[in-house]
């Protein structure tokens, strides 16, 4: 018993949802995080279930200490997200997100690389059901998008295990390191998943289309996959400090100028990871425990942040920052919350943001990289003007919108109050969180050093919001669409193919009717002679074959004595 | 005590229990009695497979004569993965066979249809146990002349024709074989096929022996149905009774390839020039172009029975390829195939068989919905046309796996190519059954009727095995592995 994948829970625990009703279903669905969780917690470090097919050895559950605090987080944001969505009726979404969420969690406790493929294609298809669940024409095109990247970066990482394991024997998923082809490819496969710079569009693209539940399930799994597979597998690769630095500041002008406020949490989110991948590439002790505390935290203060802009969306049907406003006084338990989850991911001191950010800044610190912990600075300030002031300021103040609508649902008020919990009660306490570390650690985020600089660049940060804002510098929220480098692929390329088709069209088409006929010619030709009445098809006469019979002893008659 | 009797007692409890049937004449009766013989000799096959893996080679002196003068009753690791197959097949047919028999044969037949069960059941375990060449032919001939009987007993009125085809043809066939035997028993002086193994080498008549080779390929290809001597199979399949088809299908043919690989490599184990020529140089082009063609064949097909049937033509041209190659990776796939082609084609004509029990036909253009109406018959179905896809995490992947290594081991390029384009074939024609059952809708007024569980269960446990040993293949691949070196061993003569 103890030897079951945790997240094989989840993700066969989900197959009966669709046949309960009601508050069965609620139940049996809250129940399910829960013994999930308890699987990870009694699995003893180890491994465990060792298959071997077809001469190659599978390790579906490995167990250490990396593996399991991700393993509980995940179980976490697993419960969260079911609590949030109790009040949907769509068993595509229940399903989806509960084996999203099991294939996520198998993940983390794959042993081998063939193991984490399966888990990893499973993540990707499982989740494009809850964008599509929202059911419109763009979130049809835009969860298409996503799943030929997610299953793209996929095949990648299959490619790269088999060259792997062609140059070296051997598919453990352990530190693999850059340098050989295989490790190359999966490190770009993990890449495409952490929504690397240029290679993060989709994140952007698809996270505000998924419905409003689907976004907070979407937010905690995937990318929080690929900076565990990144820890795993590549700790200590120096690019990573560059990546992750760029990763976390350029996210903040984007941002800063974007209207839908789900799209600036889904870069407020790439900017988080940033940090987490930085983290990995310093690769000391510290700085992993860092990139674990810091996707232990996130997790829970993104979803909080999703949470309740998906509240928004539900009450107010819309989520332009120009069409908010004003909201505190309909949903001021939504706003409290918000502003929790604010603060937590801008970090200030008492809030789970800052427990965890300041191991990793303080990891770069130590290790001497001076640029990169600048840049780390300047977006930890980013943060706090882009999300952790815009996204409560725009929603729930600013100028009345007159939007009168009732407080959230009483469910999603509770999946909130959860989390808004934790992320104060983990800012408060943070002795637990250090605990589960992959690595023993001892650290005091509360000296007056830390403190003192942590404030002061944020009244400074907030102090530069409410000067532009005075002075009417500040880019108005206005109805607007902002280019990224997915128009290259959105737009650049189809426009390229159908320029090209234009000119080829003619010689296209009587290519393609030639092809049509050839394979129309080639089908008759051999359904002539393979189908029911053709000579290979028909039944034929005892004599015909009993012909055959003697033809084939005089071959091989005169095969023989010859 | 027992125990030393069980390679006896697995051919005579059915052998006994046949004539047993007649005399009951009350079909119930006749039912429960074959399906408790047919359960004792799984129990039996499965202890014997358990000495042999442990113990080696079992050999058993009929009546006290001491081989090669008496007759032998060996058992190896080769033979006891056949007999397992064999009786696995008969244990899961026969439940099934109860509802099945009870809408397709008049109630007057039943004990006459479960004592020819019975006989074919014995002949096939004889033919497979045996350690003596004209017992095999005796066994031979009692498995054919009950499953003549067997097809004819089928609703349609073409099962006759059907049946008379098979009955000429495989006459020839256990002739052919019978006059091998009968030149080998001129040659040698004897009928042991372990004393003949000995002898061979040293004897001078080697035009004699060569001819008794030819006669005895060309008789076994015709009862395994390789191309171009399958045209009997076809319509034997398609108008037989469904558990008979199941059956047979998934037995009868198996054991013409292991008569094959048993002469092939144990008989004329000596290693002579002609054996090379004629696996290399006739067996395995044929066995390519019965894939290609046969699988072809099966796309045009309008009756599903029949498809199956060709994709089984198809399939046989994989074991005989697998043997083709004369590699230990090449004959673990030949012997691989048996035992995985008889679970997904078992299985599959199983669910056709509860088709037939509802719709009364198999006719593609009846099925039109039949996803919709019956969904666990159809989805074994595609489980189990998976398999003959090769769809990774069946067991046809396994086998064609090992068969396209062995290919690539042997340098065989353009048959590695051959097998994967065969794959698509497959995908075709078992395409056009998904299309039509899922994605057409069911005619008007077509209620959602679920087979019985009596088949239903049946058809379940051989396509779950089918899944199974797509995932675990550590028996199915590991005794496979341990016969083709065994066979290996002694017939290429690679060690002394």
């Amino acid at each position: 018993m103890t030897s079951l994948s945790p997240g094989l829970i989840l993700i066969l625990g989900a197959l009966p949802v669709p046949l309960l009703r009601g508050q069965a279903r609620n139940l049996y669905m809250l129940a399910l995080p829960i013994l999930a969780l308890a699987g990870v917690l009694l699995l003893e470090p180890g491994s465990y279930w060792q298959l071997s097919v077809l001469g190659i050895e599978l390790e579906i559950v490995r167990v250490d200490r990396l593996s399991t605090i991700f393993g509980i987080i995940f179980c976490i944001a697993a419960g969260l997200g079911v609590l949030y969505s109790l009040h949907d009726r769509d068993p595509v979404q229940q399903v989806a997100g509960l084996i999203y969420a099991g294939a996520a969690i198998g993940a983390v406790f794959a042993g081998d690389l063939v193991t984490l493929f399966v888990f990893w294609e499973l993540t990707a298809i499982a989740s494009v059901f809850l964008i599509w669940a929202r059911r419109s024409e763009r979130s049809y095109r835009a969860g298409m998008r996503y799943l030929i990247i997610q299953v793209g970066s996929g095949v990648l990482l299959l490619a790269g295990a088999i060259v792997h394991f062609d140059a070296t024997g051997s598919l453990a998923f352990g530190e693999l390191g850059l340098g050989s082809l295989g490790t190359n490819l999966i490190f770009l496969a993990f890449g495409i998943k952490c929504a690397f710079p240029l290679l993060h569009n989709w994140l952007q693209d698809a996270y505000p289309e998924a419905t409003v539940s689907g976004a907070v399930i979407l937010s905690s799994f995937t990318t929080k996959l690929a900076v565990y597979s990144l820890a795993r597998g590549f700790p200590g690769t120096e690019i990573l400090i560059y990546i992750g630095a760029a990763m976390a500041a350029f996210p903040i002008f984007y941002a800063v100028i974007e209207n839908d406020l789900r799209r600036v949490l889904a870069y407020s989110l790439n900017n988080q990871l940033g940090f987490m991948v930085a983290g990995v590439g310093v690769g000391t002790q510290l700085a992993l425990n860092g990139t674990a505390a810091h996707a232990f935290c996130h997790i829970i203060y993104k979803s909080l942040l999703f949470m309740s802009m998906g509240a928004v969306l539900h009450r107010t049907g819309t989520i332009k920052g120009s069409e908010l406003g004003g909201l505190y006084k309909s949903m001021p338990w939504t706003a409290g919350f918000c502003i929790v989850g604010a603060a937590s991911i801008s970090a200030f001191p008492l809030f789970s943001g800052f427990v965890s950010k300041s191991l990793i800044l303080s990891a770069v610190a130590e290790e001497g990289y001076f640029v990169p912990w600048l840049i780390l600075l300047f977006a930890s300030a980013g943060v706090l003007h882009k999300t952790g002031i815009k996204v409560p300021f725009y929603a729930f103040f600013a100028h009345d919108s007159g939007i009168r609508v009732k407080e959230a649902p009483r469910n999603m008020l509770a999946a909130m109050a959860i989390a808004a919990f934790l992320c104060i009660g983990i800012g408060v306490y943070p002795a637990p969180l250090y605990a589960l570390l992959p690595f023993d650690l001892d650290y005091h985020p509360y000296t007056g050093e830390h403190v003192v600089t942590q404030l002061q660049l944020l009244l400074f940060s907030a102090l530069a919001f409410t000067w532009l804002m005075r002075t009417g510098l500040y880019p108005p929220e206005l109805r607007s669409v902002n280019l990224d480098s997915d128009w290259v692929y959105r737009r650049a390329l189809p426009r390229l193919i159908q320029g090209a088709a234009r000119i080829f069209k003619p010689l296209e088409m009587g290519l393609r009717q030639a092809g049509l006929r050839a394979v129309y010619a080639l089908i008759l030709r051999t359904e002539r002679h393979h189908g029911p009445t053709g000579i290979l098809g028909r039944t034929w006469t005892t004599g015909d074959t009993v012909m055959w019979v003697a033809i084939l002893l005089g071959v091989y008659l005169i095969l023989f004595l010859l | 005590m027992i125990s030393a009797h069980l390679p006896a007692l697995q051919v005579v409890v059915p052998l006994i229990a046949a004539p047993l049937c007649v005399i009951l004449r009350r079909g119930t009766w006749t039912w429960a009695l074959a399906l408790l013989v047919s359960w004792a000799s799984l129990a039996i096959s499965v202890v014997l497979l358990g000495q042999v893996l442990d113990d080696g080679p079992l050999s058993y002196a009929f009546g006290g004569w001491e081989p090669p003068w008496g007759i032998e009753y060996r058992v190896d690791v080769l033979n006891a993965y056949v007999l397992l197959i064999v009786s696995v097949v008969g244990a899961v047919v026969l439940p099934f066979a109860r509802r099945s028999v009870l809408e397709e044969i008049p109630e007057s037949q039943h004990s006459l249809f479960y004592a020819s069960f019975l006989l074919c059941l014995t002949g096939l375990l004889g033919v497979t146990i045996t350690g003596d060449a004209f017992n095999l032919f005796v066994f031979l001939e009692i498995s054919s002349l009950s499953s003549y009987v067997l097809i004819s007993l089928g609703r349609d009125r073409r099962a006759l024709h059907a049946a008379f085809q098979y009955l000429i043809l495989g006459t020839i066939g256990a002739t052919f074989i019978v006059i091998g035997i009968g030149m080998l028993y001129m040659a040698t002086g004897t009928l042991n096929m372990a004393d003949l193994a000995a002898r061979l080498p040293f004897v001078d008549e080697s035009r004699t022996v060569l001819v008794s080779f030819a006669f005895i390929t060309v008789g076994a290809t015709l009862k395994l149905a390789l191309f171009p001597l399958h045209f009997w199979l076809p319509n034997a399949y398609a108008y037989a009774p469904s558990a008979v088809t199941a059956f047979l299908a998934a037995t009868a043919t198996k054991v013409g390839v292991y008569i094959l690989l048993r002469f092939f490599f144990t008989v004329y184990s000596f290693d002579f020039p002609l054996k090379a020529i004629t696996l290399q140089g006739m067996l395995m082009p044929l066995s390519v172009i019965a894939v290609l063609v046969a699988s072809t064949v099966a796309i045009f097909e309008r009756n599903v029975k029949r498809m199956l049937a060709y994709s089984s033509v198809a399939q046989i041209g994989y074991m005989i390829l697998g043997l083709s190659f004369m590699s230990v990776t090449g004959v673990t796939a030949g012997i691989l195939h048996i035992f995985n082609h008889a679970l997904m084609k078992g299985g599959m004509f199983l669910a056709l068989g509860c088709i037939v029990l509802r719709l009364g036909s198999v006719e593609l253009d009846q099925l039109r919905g039949v996803g919709r109406r019956m969904p666990l018959t159809m989805f074994a179905f595609v489980l189990g046309g998976f398999g003959l896809i090769g769809i990774p995490l069946t067991s046809g992947f396994v086998s064609k796996w090992y068969l396209i290594l062995g290919a690539v081991e042997g340098d065989h390029w353009l048959i590695a190519v051959a097998m994967l384009f065969s794959s698509l074939l497959a995908l075709i024609y078992v395409w056009r059954v998904v299309e039509v059952a899922y994605l057409q809708a069911p005619p008007e007024g077509a209620k959602a009727e679920e087979a019985p569980l009596s088949m239903l269960i049946p058809t379940w446990v051989l396509i779950g095995a089918n899944v199974y040993f797509g995932i675990e293949t550590s028996l199915s691949v590991g005794v496979a592995q341990t016969a083709a070196e065994l066979l290996l061993d002694v017939g290429l003569g690679t060690s002394p």
